[in-house]
């Protein structure tokens, strides 16, 4: 059934974009037909990856499903390769049920200057990009799908984004840019050193190339593609300043999805590709981890603008992914993926809540806001409890499952590091846990200086709504998932083991 | 001594062209001036028929001093199409200023005849005429505008410099005659192949030759005279030399030292690569400063032609899988330079011909004004950066691919450097762009009435722009058959 339909995936692919052209051509001035117009193109797009996803044979989830392997460019044998395994799938249904929602969001609230079209336009072309990169199996396609979702981002930060928008898209553009330049270097030495022949990811990860030495340069050009978008201490100083000026949408996908594309392109490709390499730098990695759970918290426990602190959060939460990837393990690998989207989903919507504040409070100042929330906006305050506590790691929520199994993995790493290091992961593991008392530190502080106490006399009298009919609908999905991997978390982990199983064989053997 | 008309079809058509082009301006008065422009770009036209015709074939004349075969044929159809271009730019510019419209055009032409006879040049002298013929009416197109003193500065400036680099470059071409008792450019191989000691006054002769050609493509430190002229000649005469010239040069150049010279590659590519690298750094470096479009162009210019000037840093005697990789990564990167960098100065043509603005500041507010020109440029400069889904980023690839390929310490240095400078040059089209999008109109502009045919050549080249982004393979699998090193024998 896979192979007949296996057209259906380059289709969900491309959907947005031509949604995009199909939405530019559209008359200016109605903002109401355009802002349903993007909702259409996303719930469409989004009904395509439901029925993707119900084809999809899980018992089988370590091999490629709905397969489409064209040749693309003949001078340098690149193909146009797509496919879908347990690793991915997730990732690719995180990222259309994400864009999905900000468009249902974007209905009632868009940021100045307006022009919904341009908007969902630019928003569209991004949703290509990320859905590409996590389908791509050949390193060309990849490459060009990683690269895509620069521009859309920068326009939509810069042109719909806080008082500092500027610097931070262009230092969005150029950081990010500037590691994947290096990836770019990185890629095509490791194309000349399997032969020149082939850019498949799985033949490549299937072949040892070069010697030690090769790897390991060529892992630290790889490094700092992925290790910027993750972002990883210190590449990390791109991302305040980018989630914080970007609007709520941009913040959302910046968060929930972008950031995702990093980890998994040291999963997908980093590992196997180069699994000497990674071997090397296992333990770096894993004290850079650890460093950002710790410098993430600690920033965050001075941060005095909400979505600045959620920003930094996102620091540390990726930290722990980055720690179970240290691992290098099967255990790890799961912990890392799984990690992976808890973090999407509850820091996606950690985003909006942040976005909805705004738009009440009109500041996201936490002294300004003062406190009082579960008096003034009960719903509003409970919602922001669950998915803050959801964060920080509560059990029973999905952020508990990621930090614990990468800490848990991270006691015996794989790969025969524990001969060498397992002093060394064991004092990151007791670090990381420091750092988890941190996380909830900083969360619960938030929580009780927004969430607890009298409102303050300026926003007493103000009529401010609570969570509005279209909130609820955007934001249902998420706060459903969030609990339900919390108590089910085999829907994520059942779904990758076999691909991660895979995946560990490339890169043991 | 038997000539090959079939081989020199585009040059005569080209030359005829010229020539009626002038011959009708004399009869024609007013507003019919303008008509010379369609009858040059149909001459084009049937040069680029006869340069397809040629195709796949092999042809020499004059004695093997003229080559054409598919490497010749590929620099030929990149000139030829810029022709049409920079034709469909100029029309209502120099239809509406106050200029002589069929001395531009005859001028115009013949600078384009040199162009198309270098790739086919294999002899010093046919090269130095070559060069000569591109050079010369672009002297006197630079200072077209007779009204503007800038203009003639520019001229002035272009011309001394351009004297001077052919001066030294006849210099070293007679030395290196001297050594090798021929001035065919295999044969010089070929007497360079044998001298294994290959004394000092020989290789500052080789290097004075590529110097001059380094005046051509406004390498560092031979670049001075490029902002300067751009900025002050008529701006599709700039678009020209910006591309078509530089081109030019890059064709001399590829004959130079990956024919004649190729046996002393230990020589200049060191030296090429360390220019490329200056020229890449220098040009984008300065290019942050700049306020003025057209400075800002032209010092991209400067940093592209460093760009394009690093797989002659990667060339190794002997090596020809090696310098094949580095020639077809610098057609490539011309071929996508053209396209990119005419679409870039039509758009700025358009914003700067009703209204006569060229600071960058005055392009704040065009995504509103004028959306399509906007994401024209908007194109233009994302893909002269190296984004995805534009050509530009295939073109860098390539430059990338052929460094990968050689696997040298040096490759990789020069690789490392195109990287920062890729983010450098990224930090100034970004500016551009967000002063296009994201800041506020100025008040008080008049409305914009870009030309047909520069609405045409504009949107044309952002759609090729794209899709070669997304299908690089239509001009890639054509050129990887450049091989010029096959051209011997």
């Amino acid at each position: 059934m896979n192979e007949t339909a296996a057209w259906l995936l380059p289709v969900a692919v491309f959907l947005p974009l031509v949604g995009a052209g199909v939405l530019s051509l559209m008359p200016s001035g109605d903002d109401q037909l355009a802002k349903r117009m993007g909702v259409v193109i996303t719930g469409l797009a989004f009904a395509l990856v439901v029925v993707i996803t119900a084809g999809f044979d899980f018992g089988r989830s370590g091999e490629l499903q709905y397969l489409t392997e064209v040749s693309w460019i003949d001078a340098i044998d690149a193909k146009f390769k797509m496919g879908l395994d347990g690793i991915s799938l997730p990732l690719f249904f995180l990222t259309y049920l994400l864009t999905f929602l900000c468009a249902i969001y974007t209905t009632r609230y868009i940021p100045n200057p307006g022009k919904p079209k341009g908007f969902l336009a630019l928003m569209l072309l991004l949703q290509t990009g990320m859905a590409g990169t996590f389908v791509a199996f050949d390193l060309v396609l990849f490459f060009i799908f990683w690269e895509l979702v620069l521009v859309p981002m920068y326009f939509m930060i810069g042109m719909w984004g806080g008082p500092r928008r500027d610097y931070a898209s262009v230092k969005f553009f150029l950081y990010t840019l500037f590691g994947s330049v290096f990836m770019l270097v990185a890629f095509l030495a490791i194309f000349f050193k399997a032969g020149g022949t082939t850019w498949d990811i799985q033949e490549l990860s299937q072949m040892a190339i070069g010697s030690r030495t090769f790897q390991t340069w060529a892992f630290l050009g790889v490094f700092l593609g992925f290790a910027i978008k993750v972002p990883m201490w210190p590449f990390h100083t791109w991302l305040p300043d980018a989630h914080t000026e970007a609007p709520t949408v941009g913040s959302v996908l910046l968060a929930g999805v972008l950031l995702k594309m990093g980890t998994y392109g040291f999963i997908r490709i980093a590992l196997p590709i180069l699994p000497e390499g990674a071997q090397r730098f296992a333990p770096a990695i894993g004290v850079l981890a650890v460093i950002g759970i710790i410098y993430g918290s600690l920033c965050c426990l001075a941060q005095t603008h909400v979505k600045r602190l959620i920003a930094f959060s996102s620091v540390g939460h990726m930290g722990f992914v980055m720690l179970g990837i240290a691992a290098m393990s099967e255990n790890g690998i799961q912990a890392a993926l799984y990690g992976n989207i808890a973090h999407g989903v509850v820091t996606g919507m950690l985003f909006f809540l942040a976005g909805s504040m705004h738009e009440r409070y009109h500041t996201l100042d936490i002294a300004e806001i003062g406190g009082g929330m579960l008096v003034k906006l009960p719903k509003y305050g409970v919602l922001f409890t669950y998915t803050a506590v959801a964060s920080l790691g509560l059990p029973g929520l999905a952020g508990f499952w990621g930090e614990f199994t990468a800490m848990w993995s991270a006691i015996t790493p794989g790969l025969g590091l524990e001969a060498d290091y397992d002093g060394l992961y064991l004092g990151l593991v007791i670090l990381a846990a420091i750092g988890t008392v941190l996380t909830a530190g900083y969360f619960l502080w938030l929580l009780q200086r927004v969430n607890l106490g009298k409102p303050l006399s300026r926003w007493a009298d103000e009529p401010l709504n609570d969570v509005l009919a279209i909130e609820w609908v955007a934001w249902t999905p998420l706060l459903v998932i969030i609990l339900a991997m919390g108590v089910f978390p085999r829907m994520i982990f059942g779904v990758q083991q076999s691909a991660v199983q895979v995946l560990m064989g490339f890169v043991g053997g | 001594m038997d000539i090959d008309y079939l081989a020199l079809a585009p040059e005569l058509t080209l030359t005829a062209t010229a020539i009626v082009v002038l011959l009708v301006d004399l009869v024609l008065r007013g507003e019919a001036k303008q008509f010379v422009n369609p009858m040059a770009a149909l001459g084009t036209v049937i040069a680029i028929g006869f340069t397809l015709v040629l195709w796949g074939e092999e042809r020499t004349s004059f004695g093997g001093q003229f080559l054409v075969n598919d490497y010749a044929v590929a620099f030929k159809l990149v000139f030829l199409f810029s022709l049409l271009a920079i034709l469909g730019i100029s029309l209502r510019w120099f239809a509406e200023g106050r200029y002589f419209q069929g001395e531009y055009y005859f001028l115009l032409l013949t600078s384009f005849l040199g162009m198309i006879m270098m790739p086919s040049a294999r002899d010093l002298l046919v090269l130095f005429i070559a060069l000569e013929t591109v050079s010369i009416p672009a002297f006197v197109l630079a200072g077209m505008r007779k009204r503007d003193l800038y203009s003639s500065e520019a001229a002035i400036k272009f011309f001394l410099i351009g004297v001077l680099s052919v001066a030294l470059m006849l210099f070293g071409m007679s030395m290196v005659y001297g050594f090798t008792g021929t001035t065919s450019l295999e044969g010089i191989a070929d007497a360079l192949r044998l001298n294994t000691a290959p004394p000092a006054l020989l290789l500052s002769s080789v290097l004075l030759v590529i110097v001059g050609f380094g005046f051509k493509i406004s390498a560092v430190p031979f670049h001075f005279w490029a902002p300067d002229t751009y900025a002050g000649a008529p701006m599709p005469v700039a678009a020209m030399l910006a591309v078509a010239s530089k081109a030019a040069g890059f064709a001399g150049l590829l004959a130079v030292t990956f024919v004649a010279f190729e046996p002393l590659a230990h020589v200049w590519a060191p030296a090429l690569g360390v220019i490329a690298i200056v020229t890449m750094t220098l040009g984008n470096l300065i290019a942050l400063q700049q306020r003025d479009i057209v400075r800002l162009l032209a010092y991209s210019s400067i940093a592209q032609a460093g760009y394009m000037l690093i797989p002659f840093g990667l060339a190794k005697s002997g090596a020809i899988e090696v310098n094949d990789a580095a020639v077809q990564a610098v057609v490539f990167y011309l071929a996508a330079y053209a396209v990119m960098n005419i679409g870039a100065f039509g758009a700025v043509i358009a914003v700067n011909r009703k209204t006569g603005q060229r600071a960058i500041r005055d392009y704040a507010g065009l995504g509103v004004r004028s959306p399509m020109l906007a994401l024209g440029l908007t194109t233009f400069l994302l893909s002269l950066g190296g984004a995805p889904a534009t050509v530009g980023l295939w073109a860098k690839w390539n430059i990338v691919q052929a460094a990968a390929n050689a696997g040298t310490v040096f490759g990789y240095v020069m690789i490392g450097f195109l990287v920062f400078n890729s983010v450098i040059a990224f930090f100034y089209y970004l500016k551009v762009i967000k002063t296009m999008w994201m800041d506020p109109s100025a008040a008080g502009i008049p409305v914009l009435q870009p030309g047909f045919t520069l609405s045409v050549v504009v949107i044309g080249l952002s759609i090729v722009t794209i899709v070669l982004g997304i299908i690089p393979g239509l001009i890639w699998d054509r050129t990887s058959i450049t091989s010029i090193l096959a051209a011997i024998g």
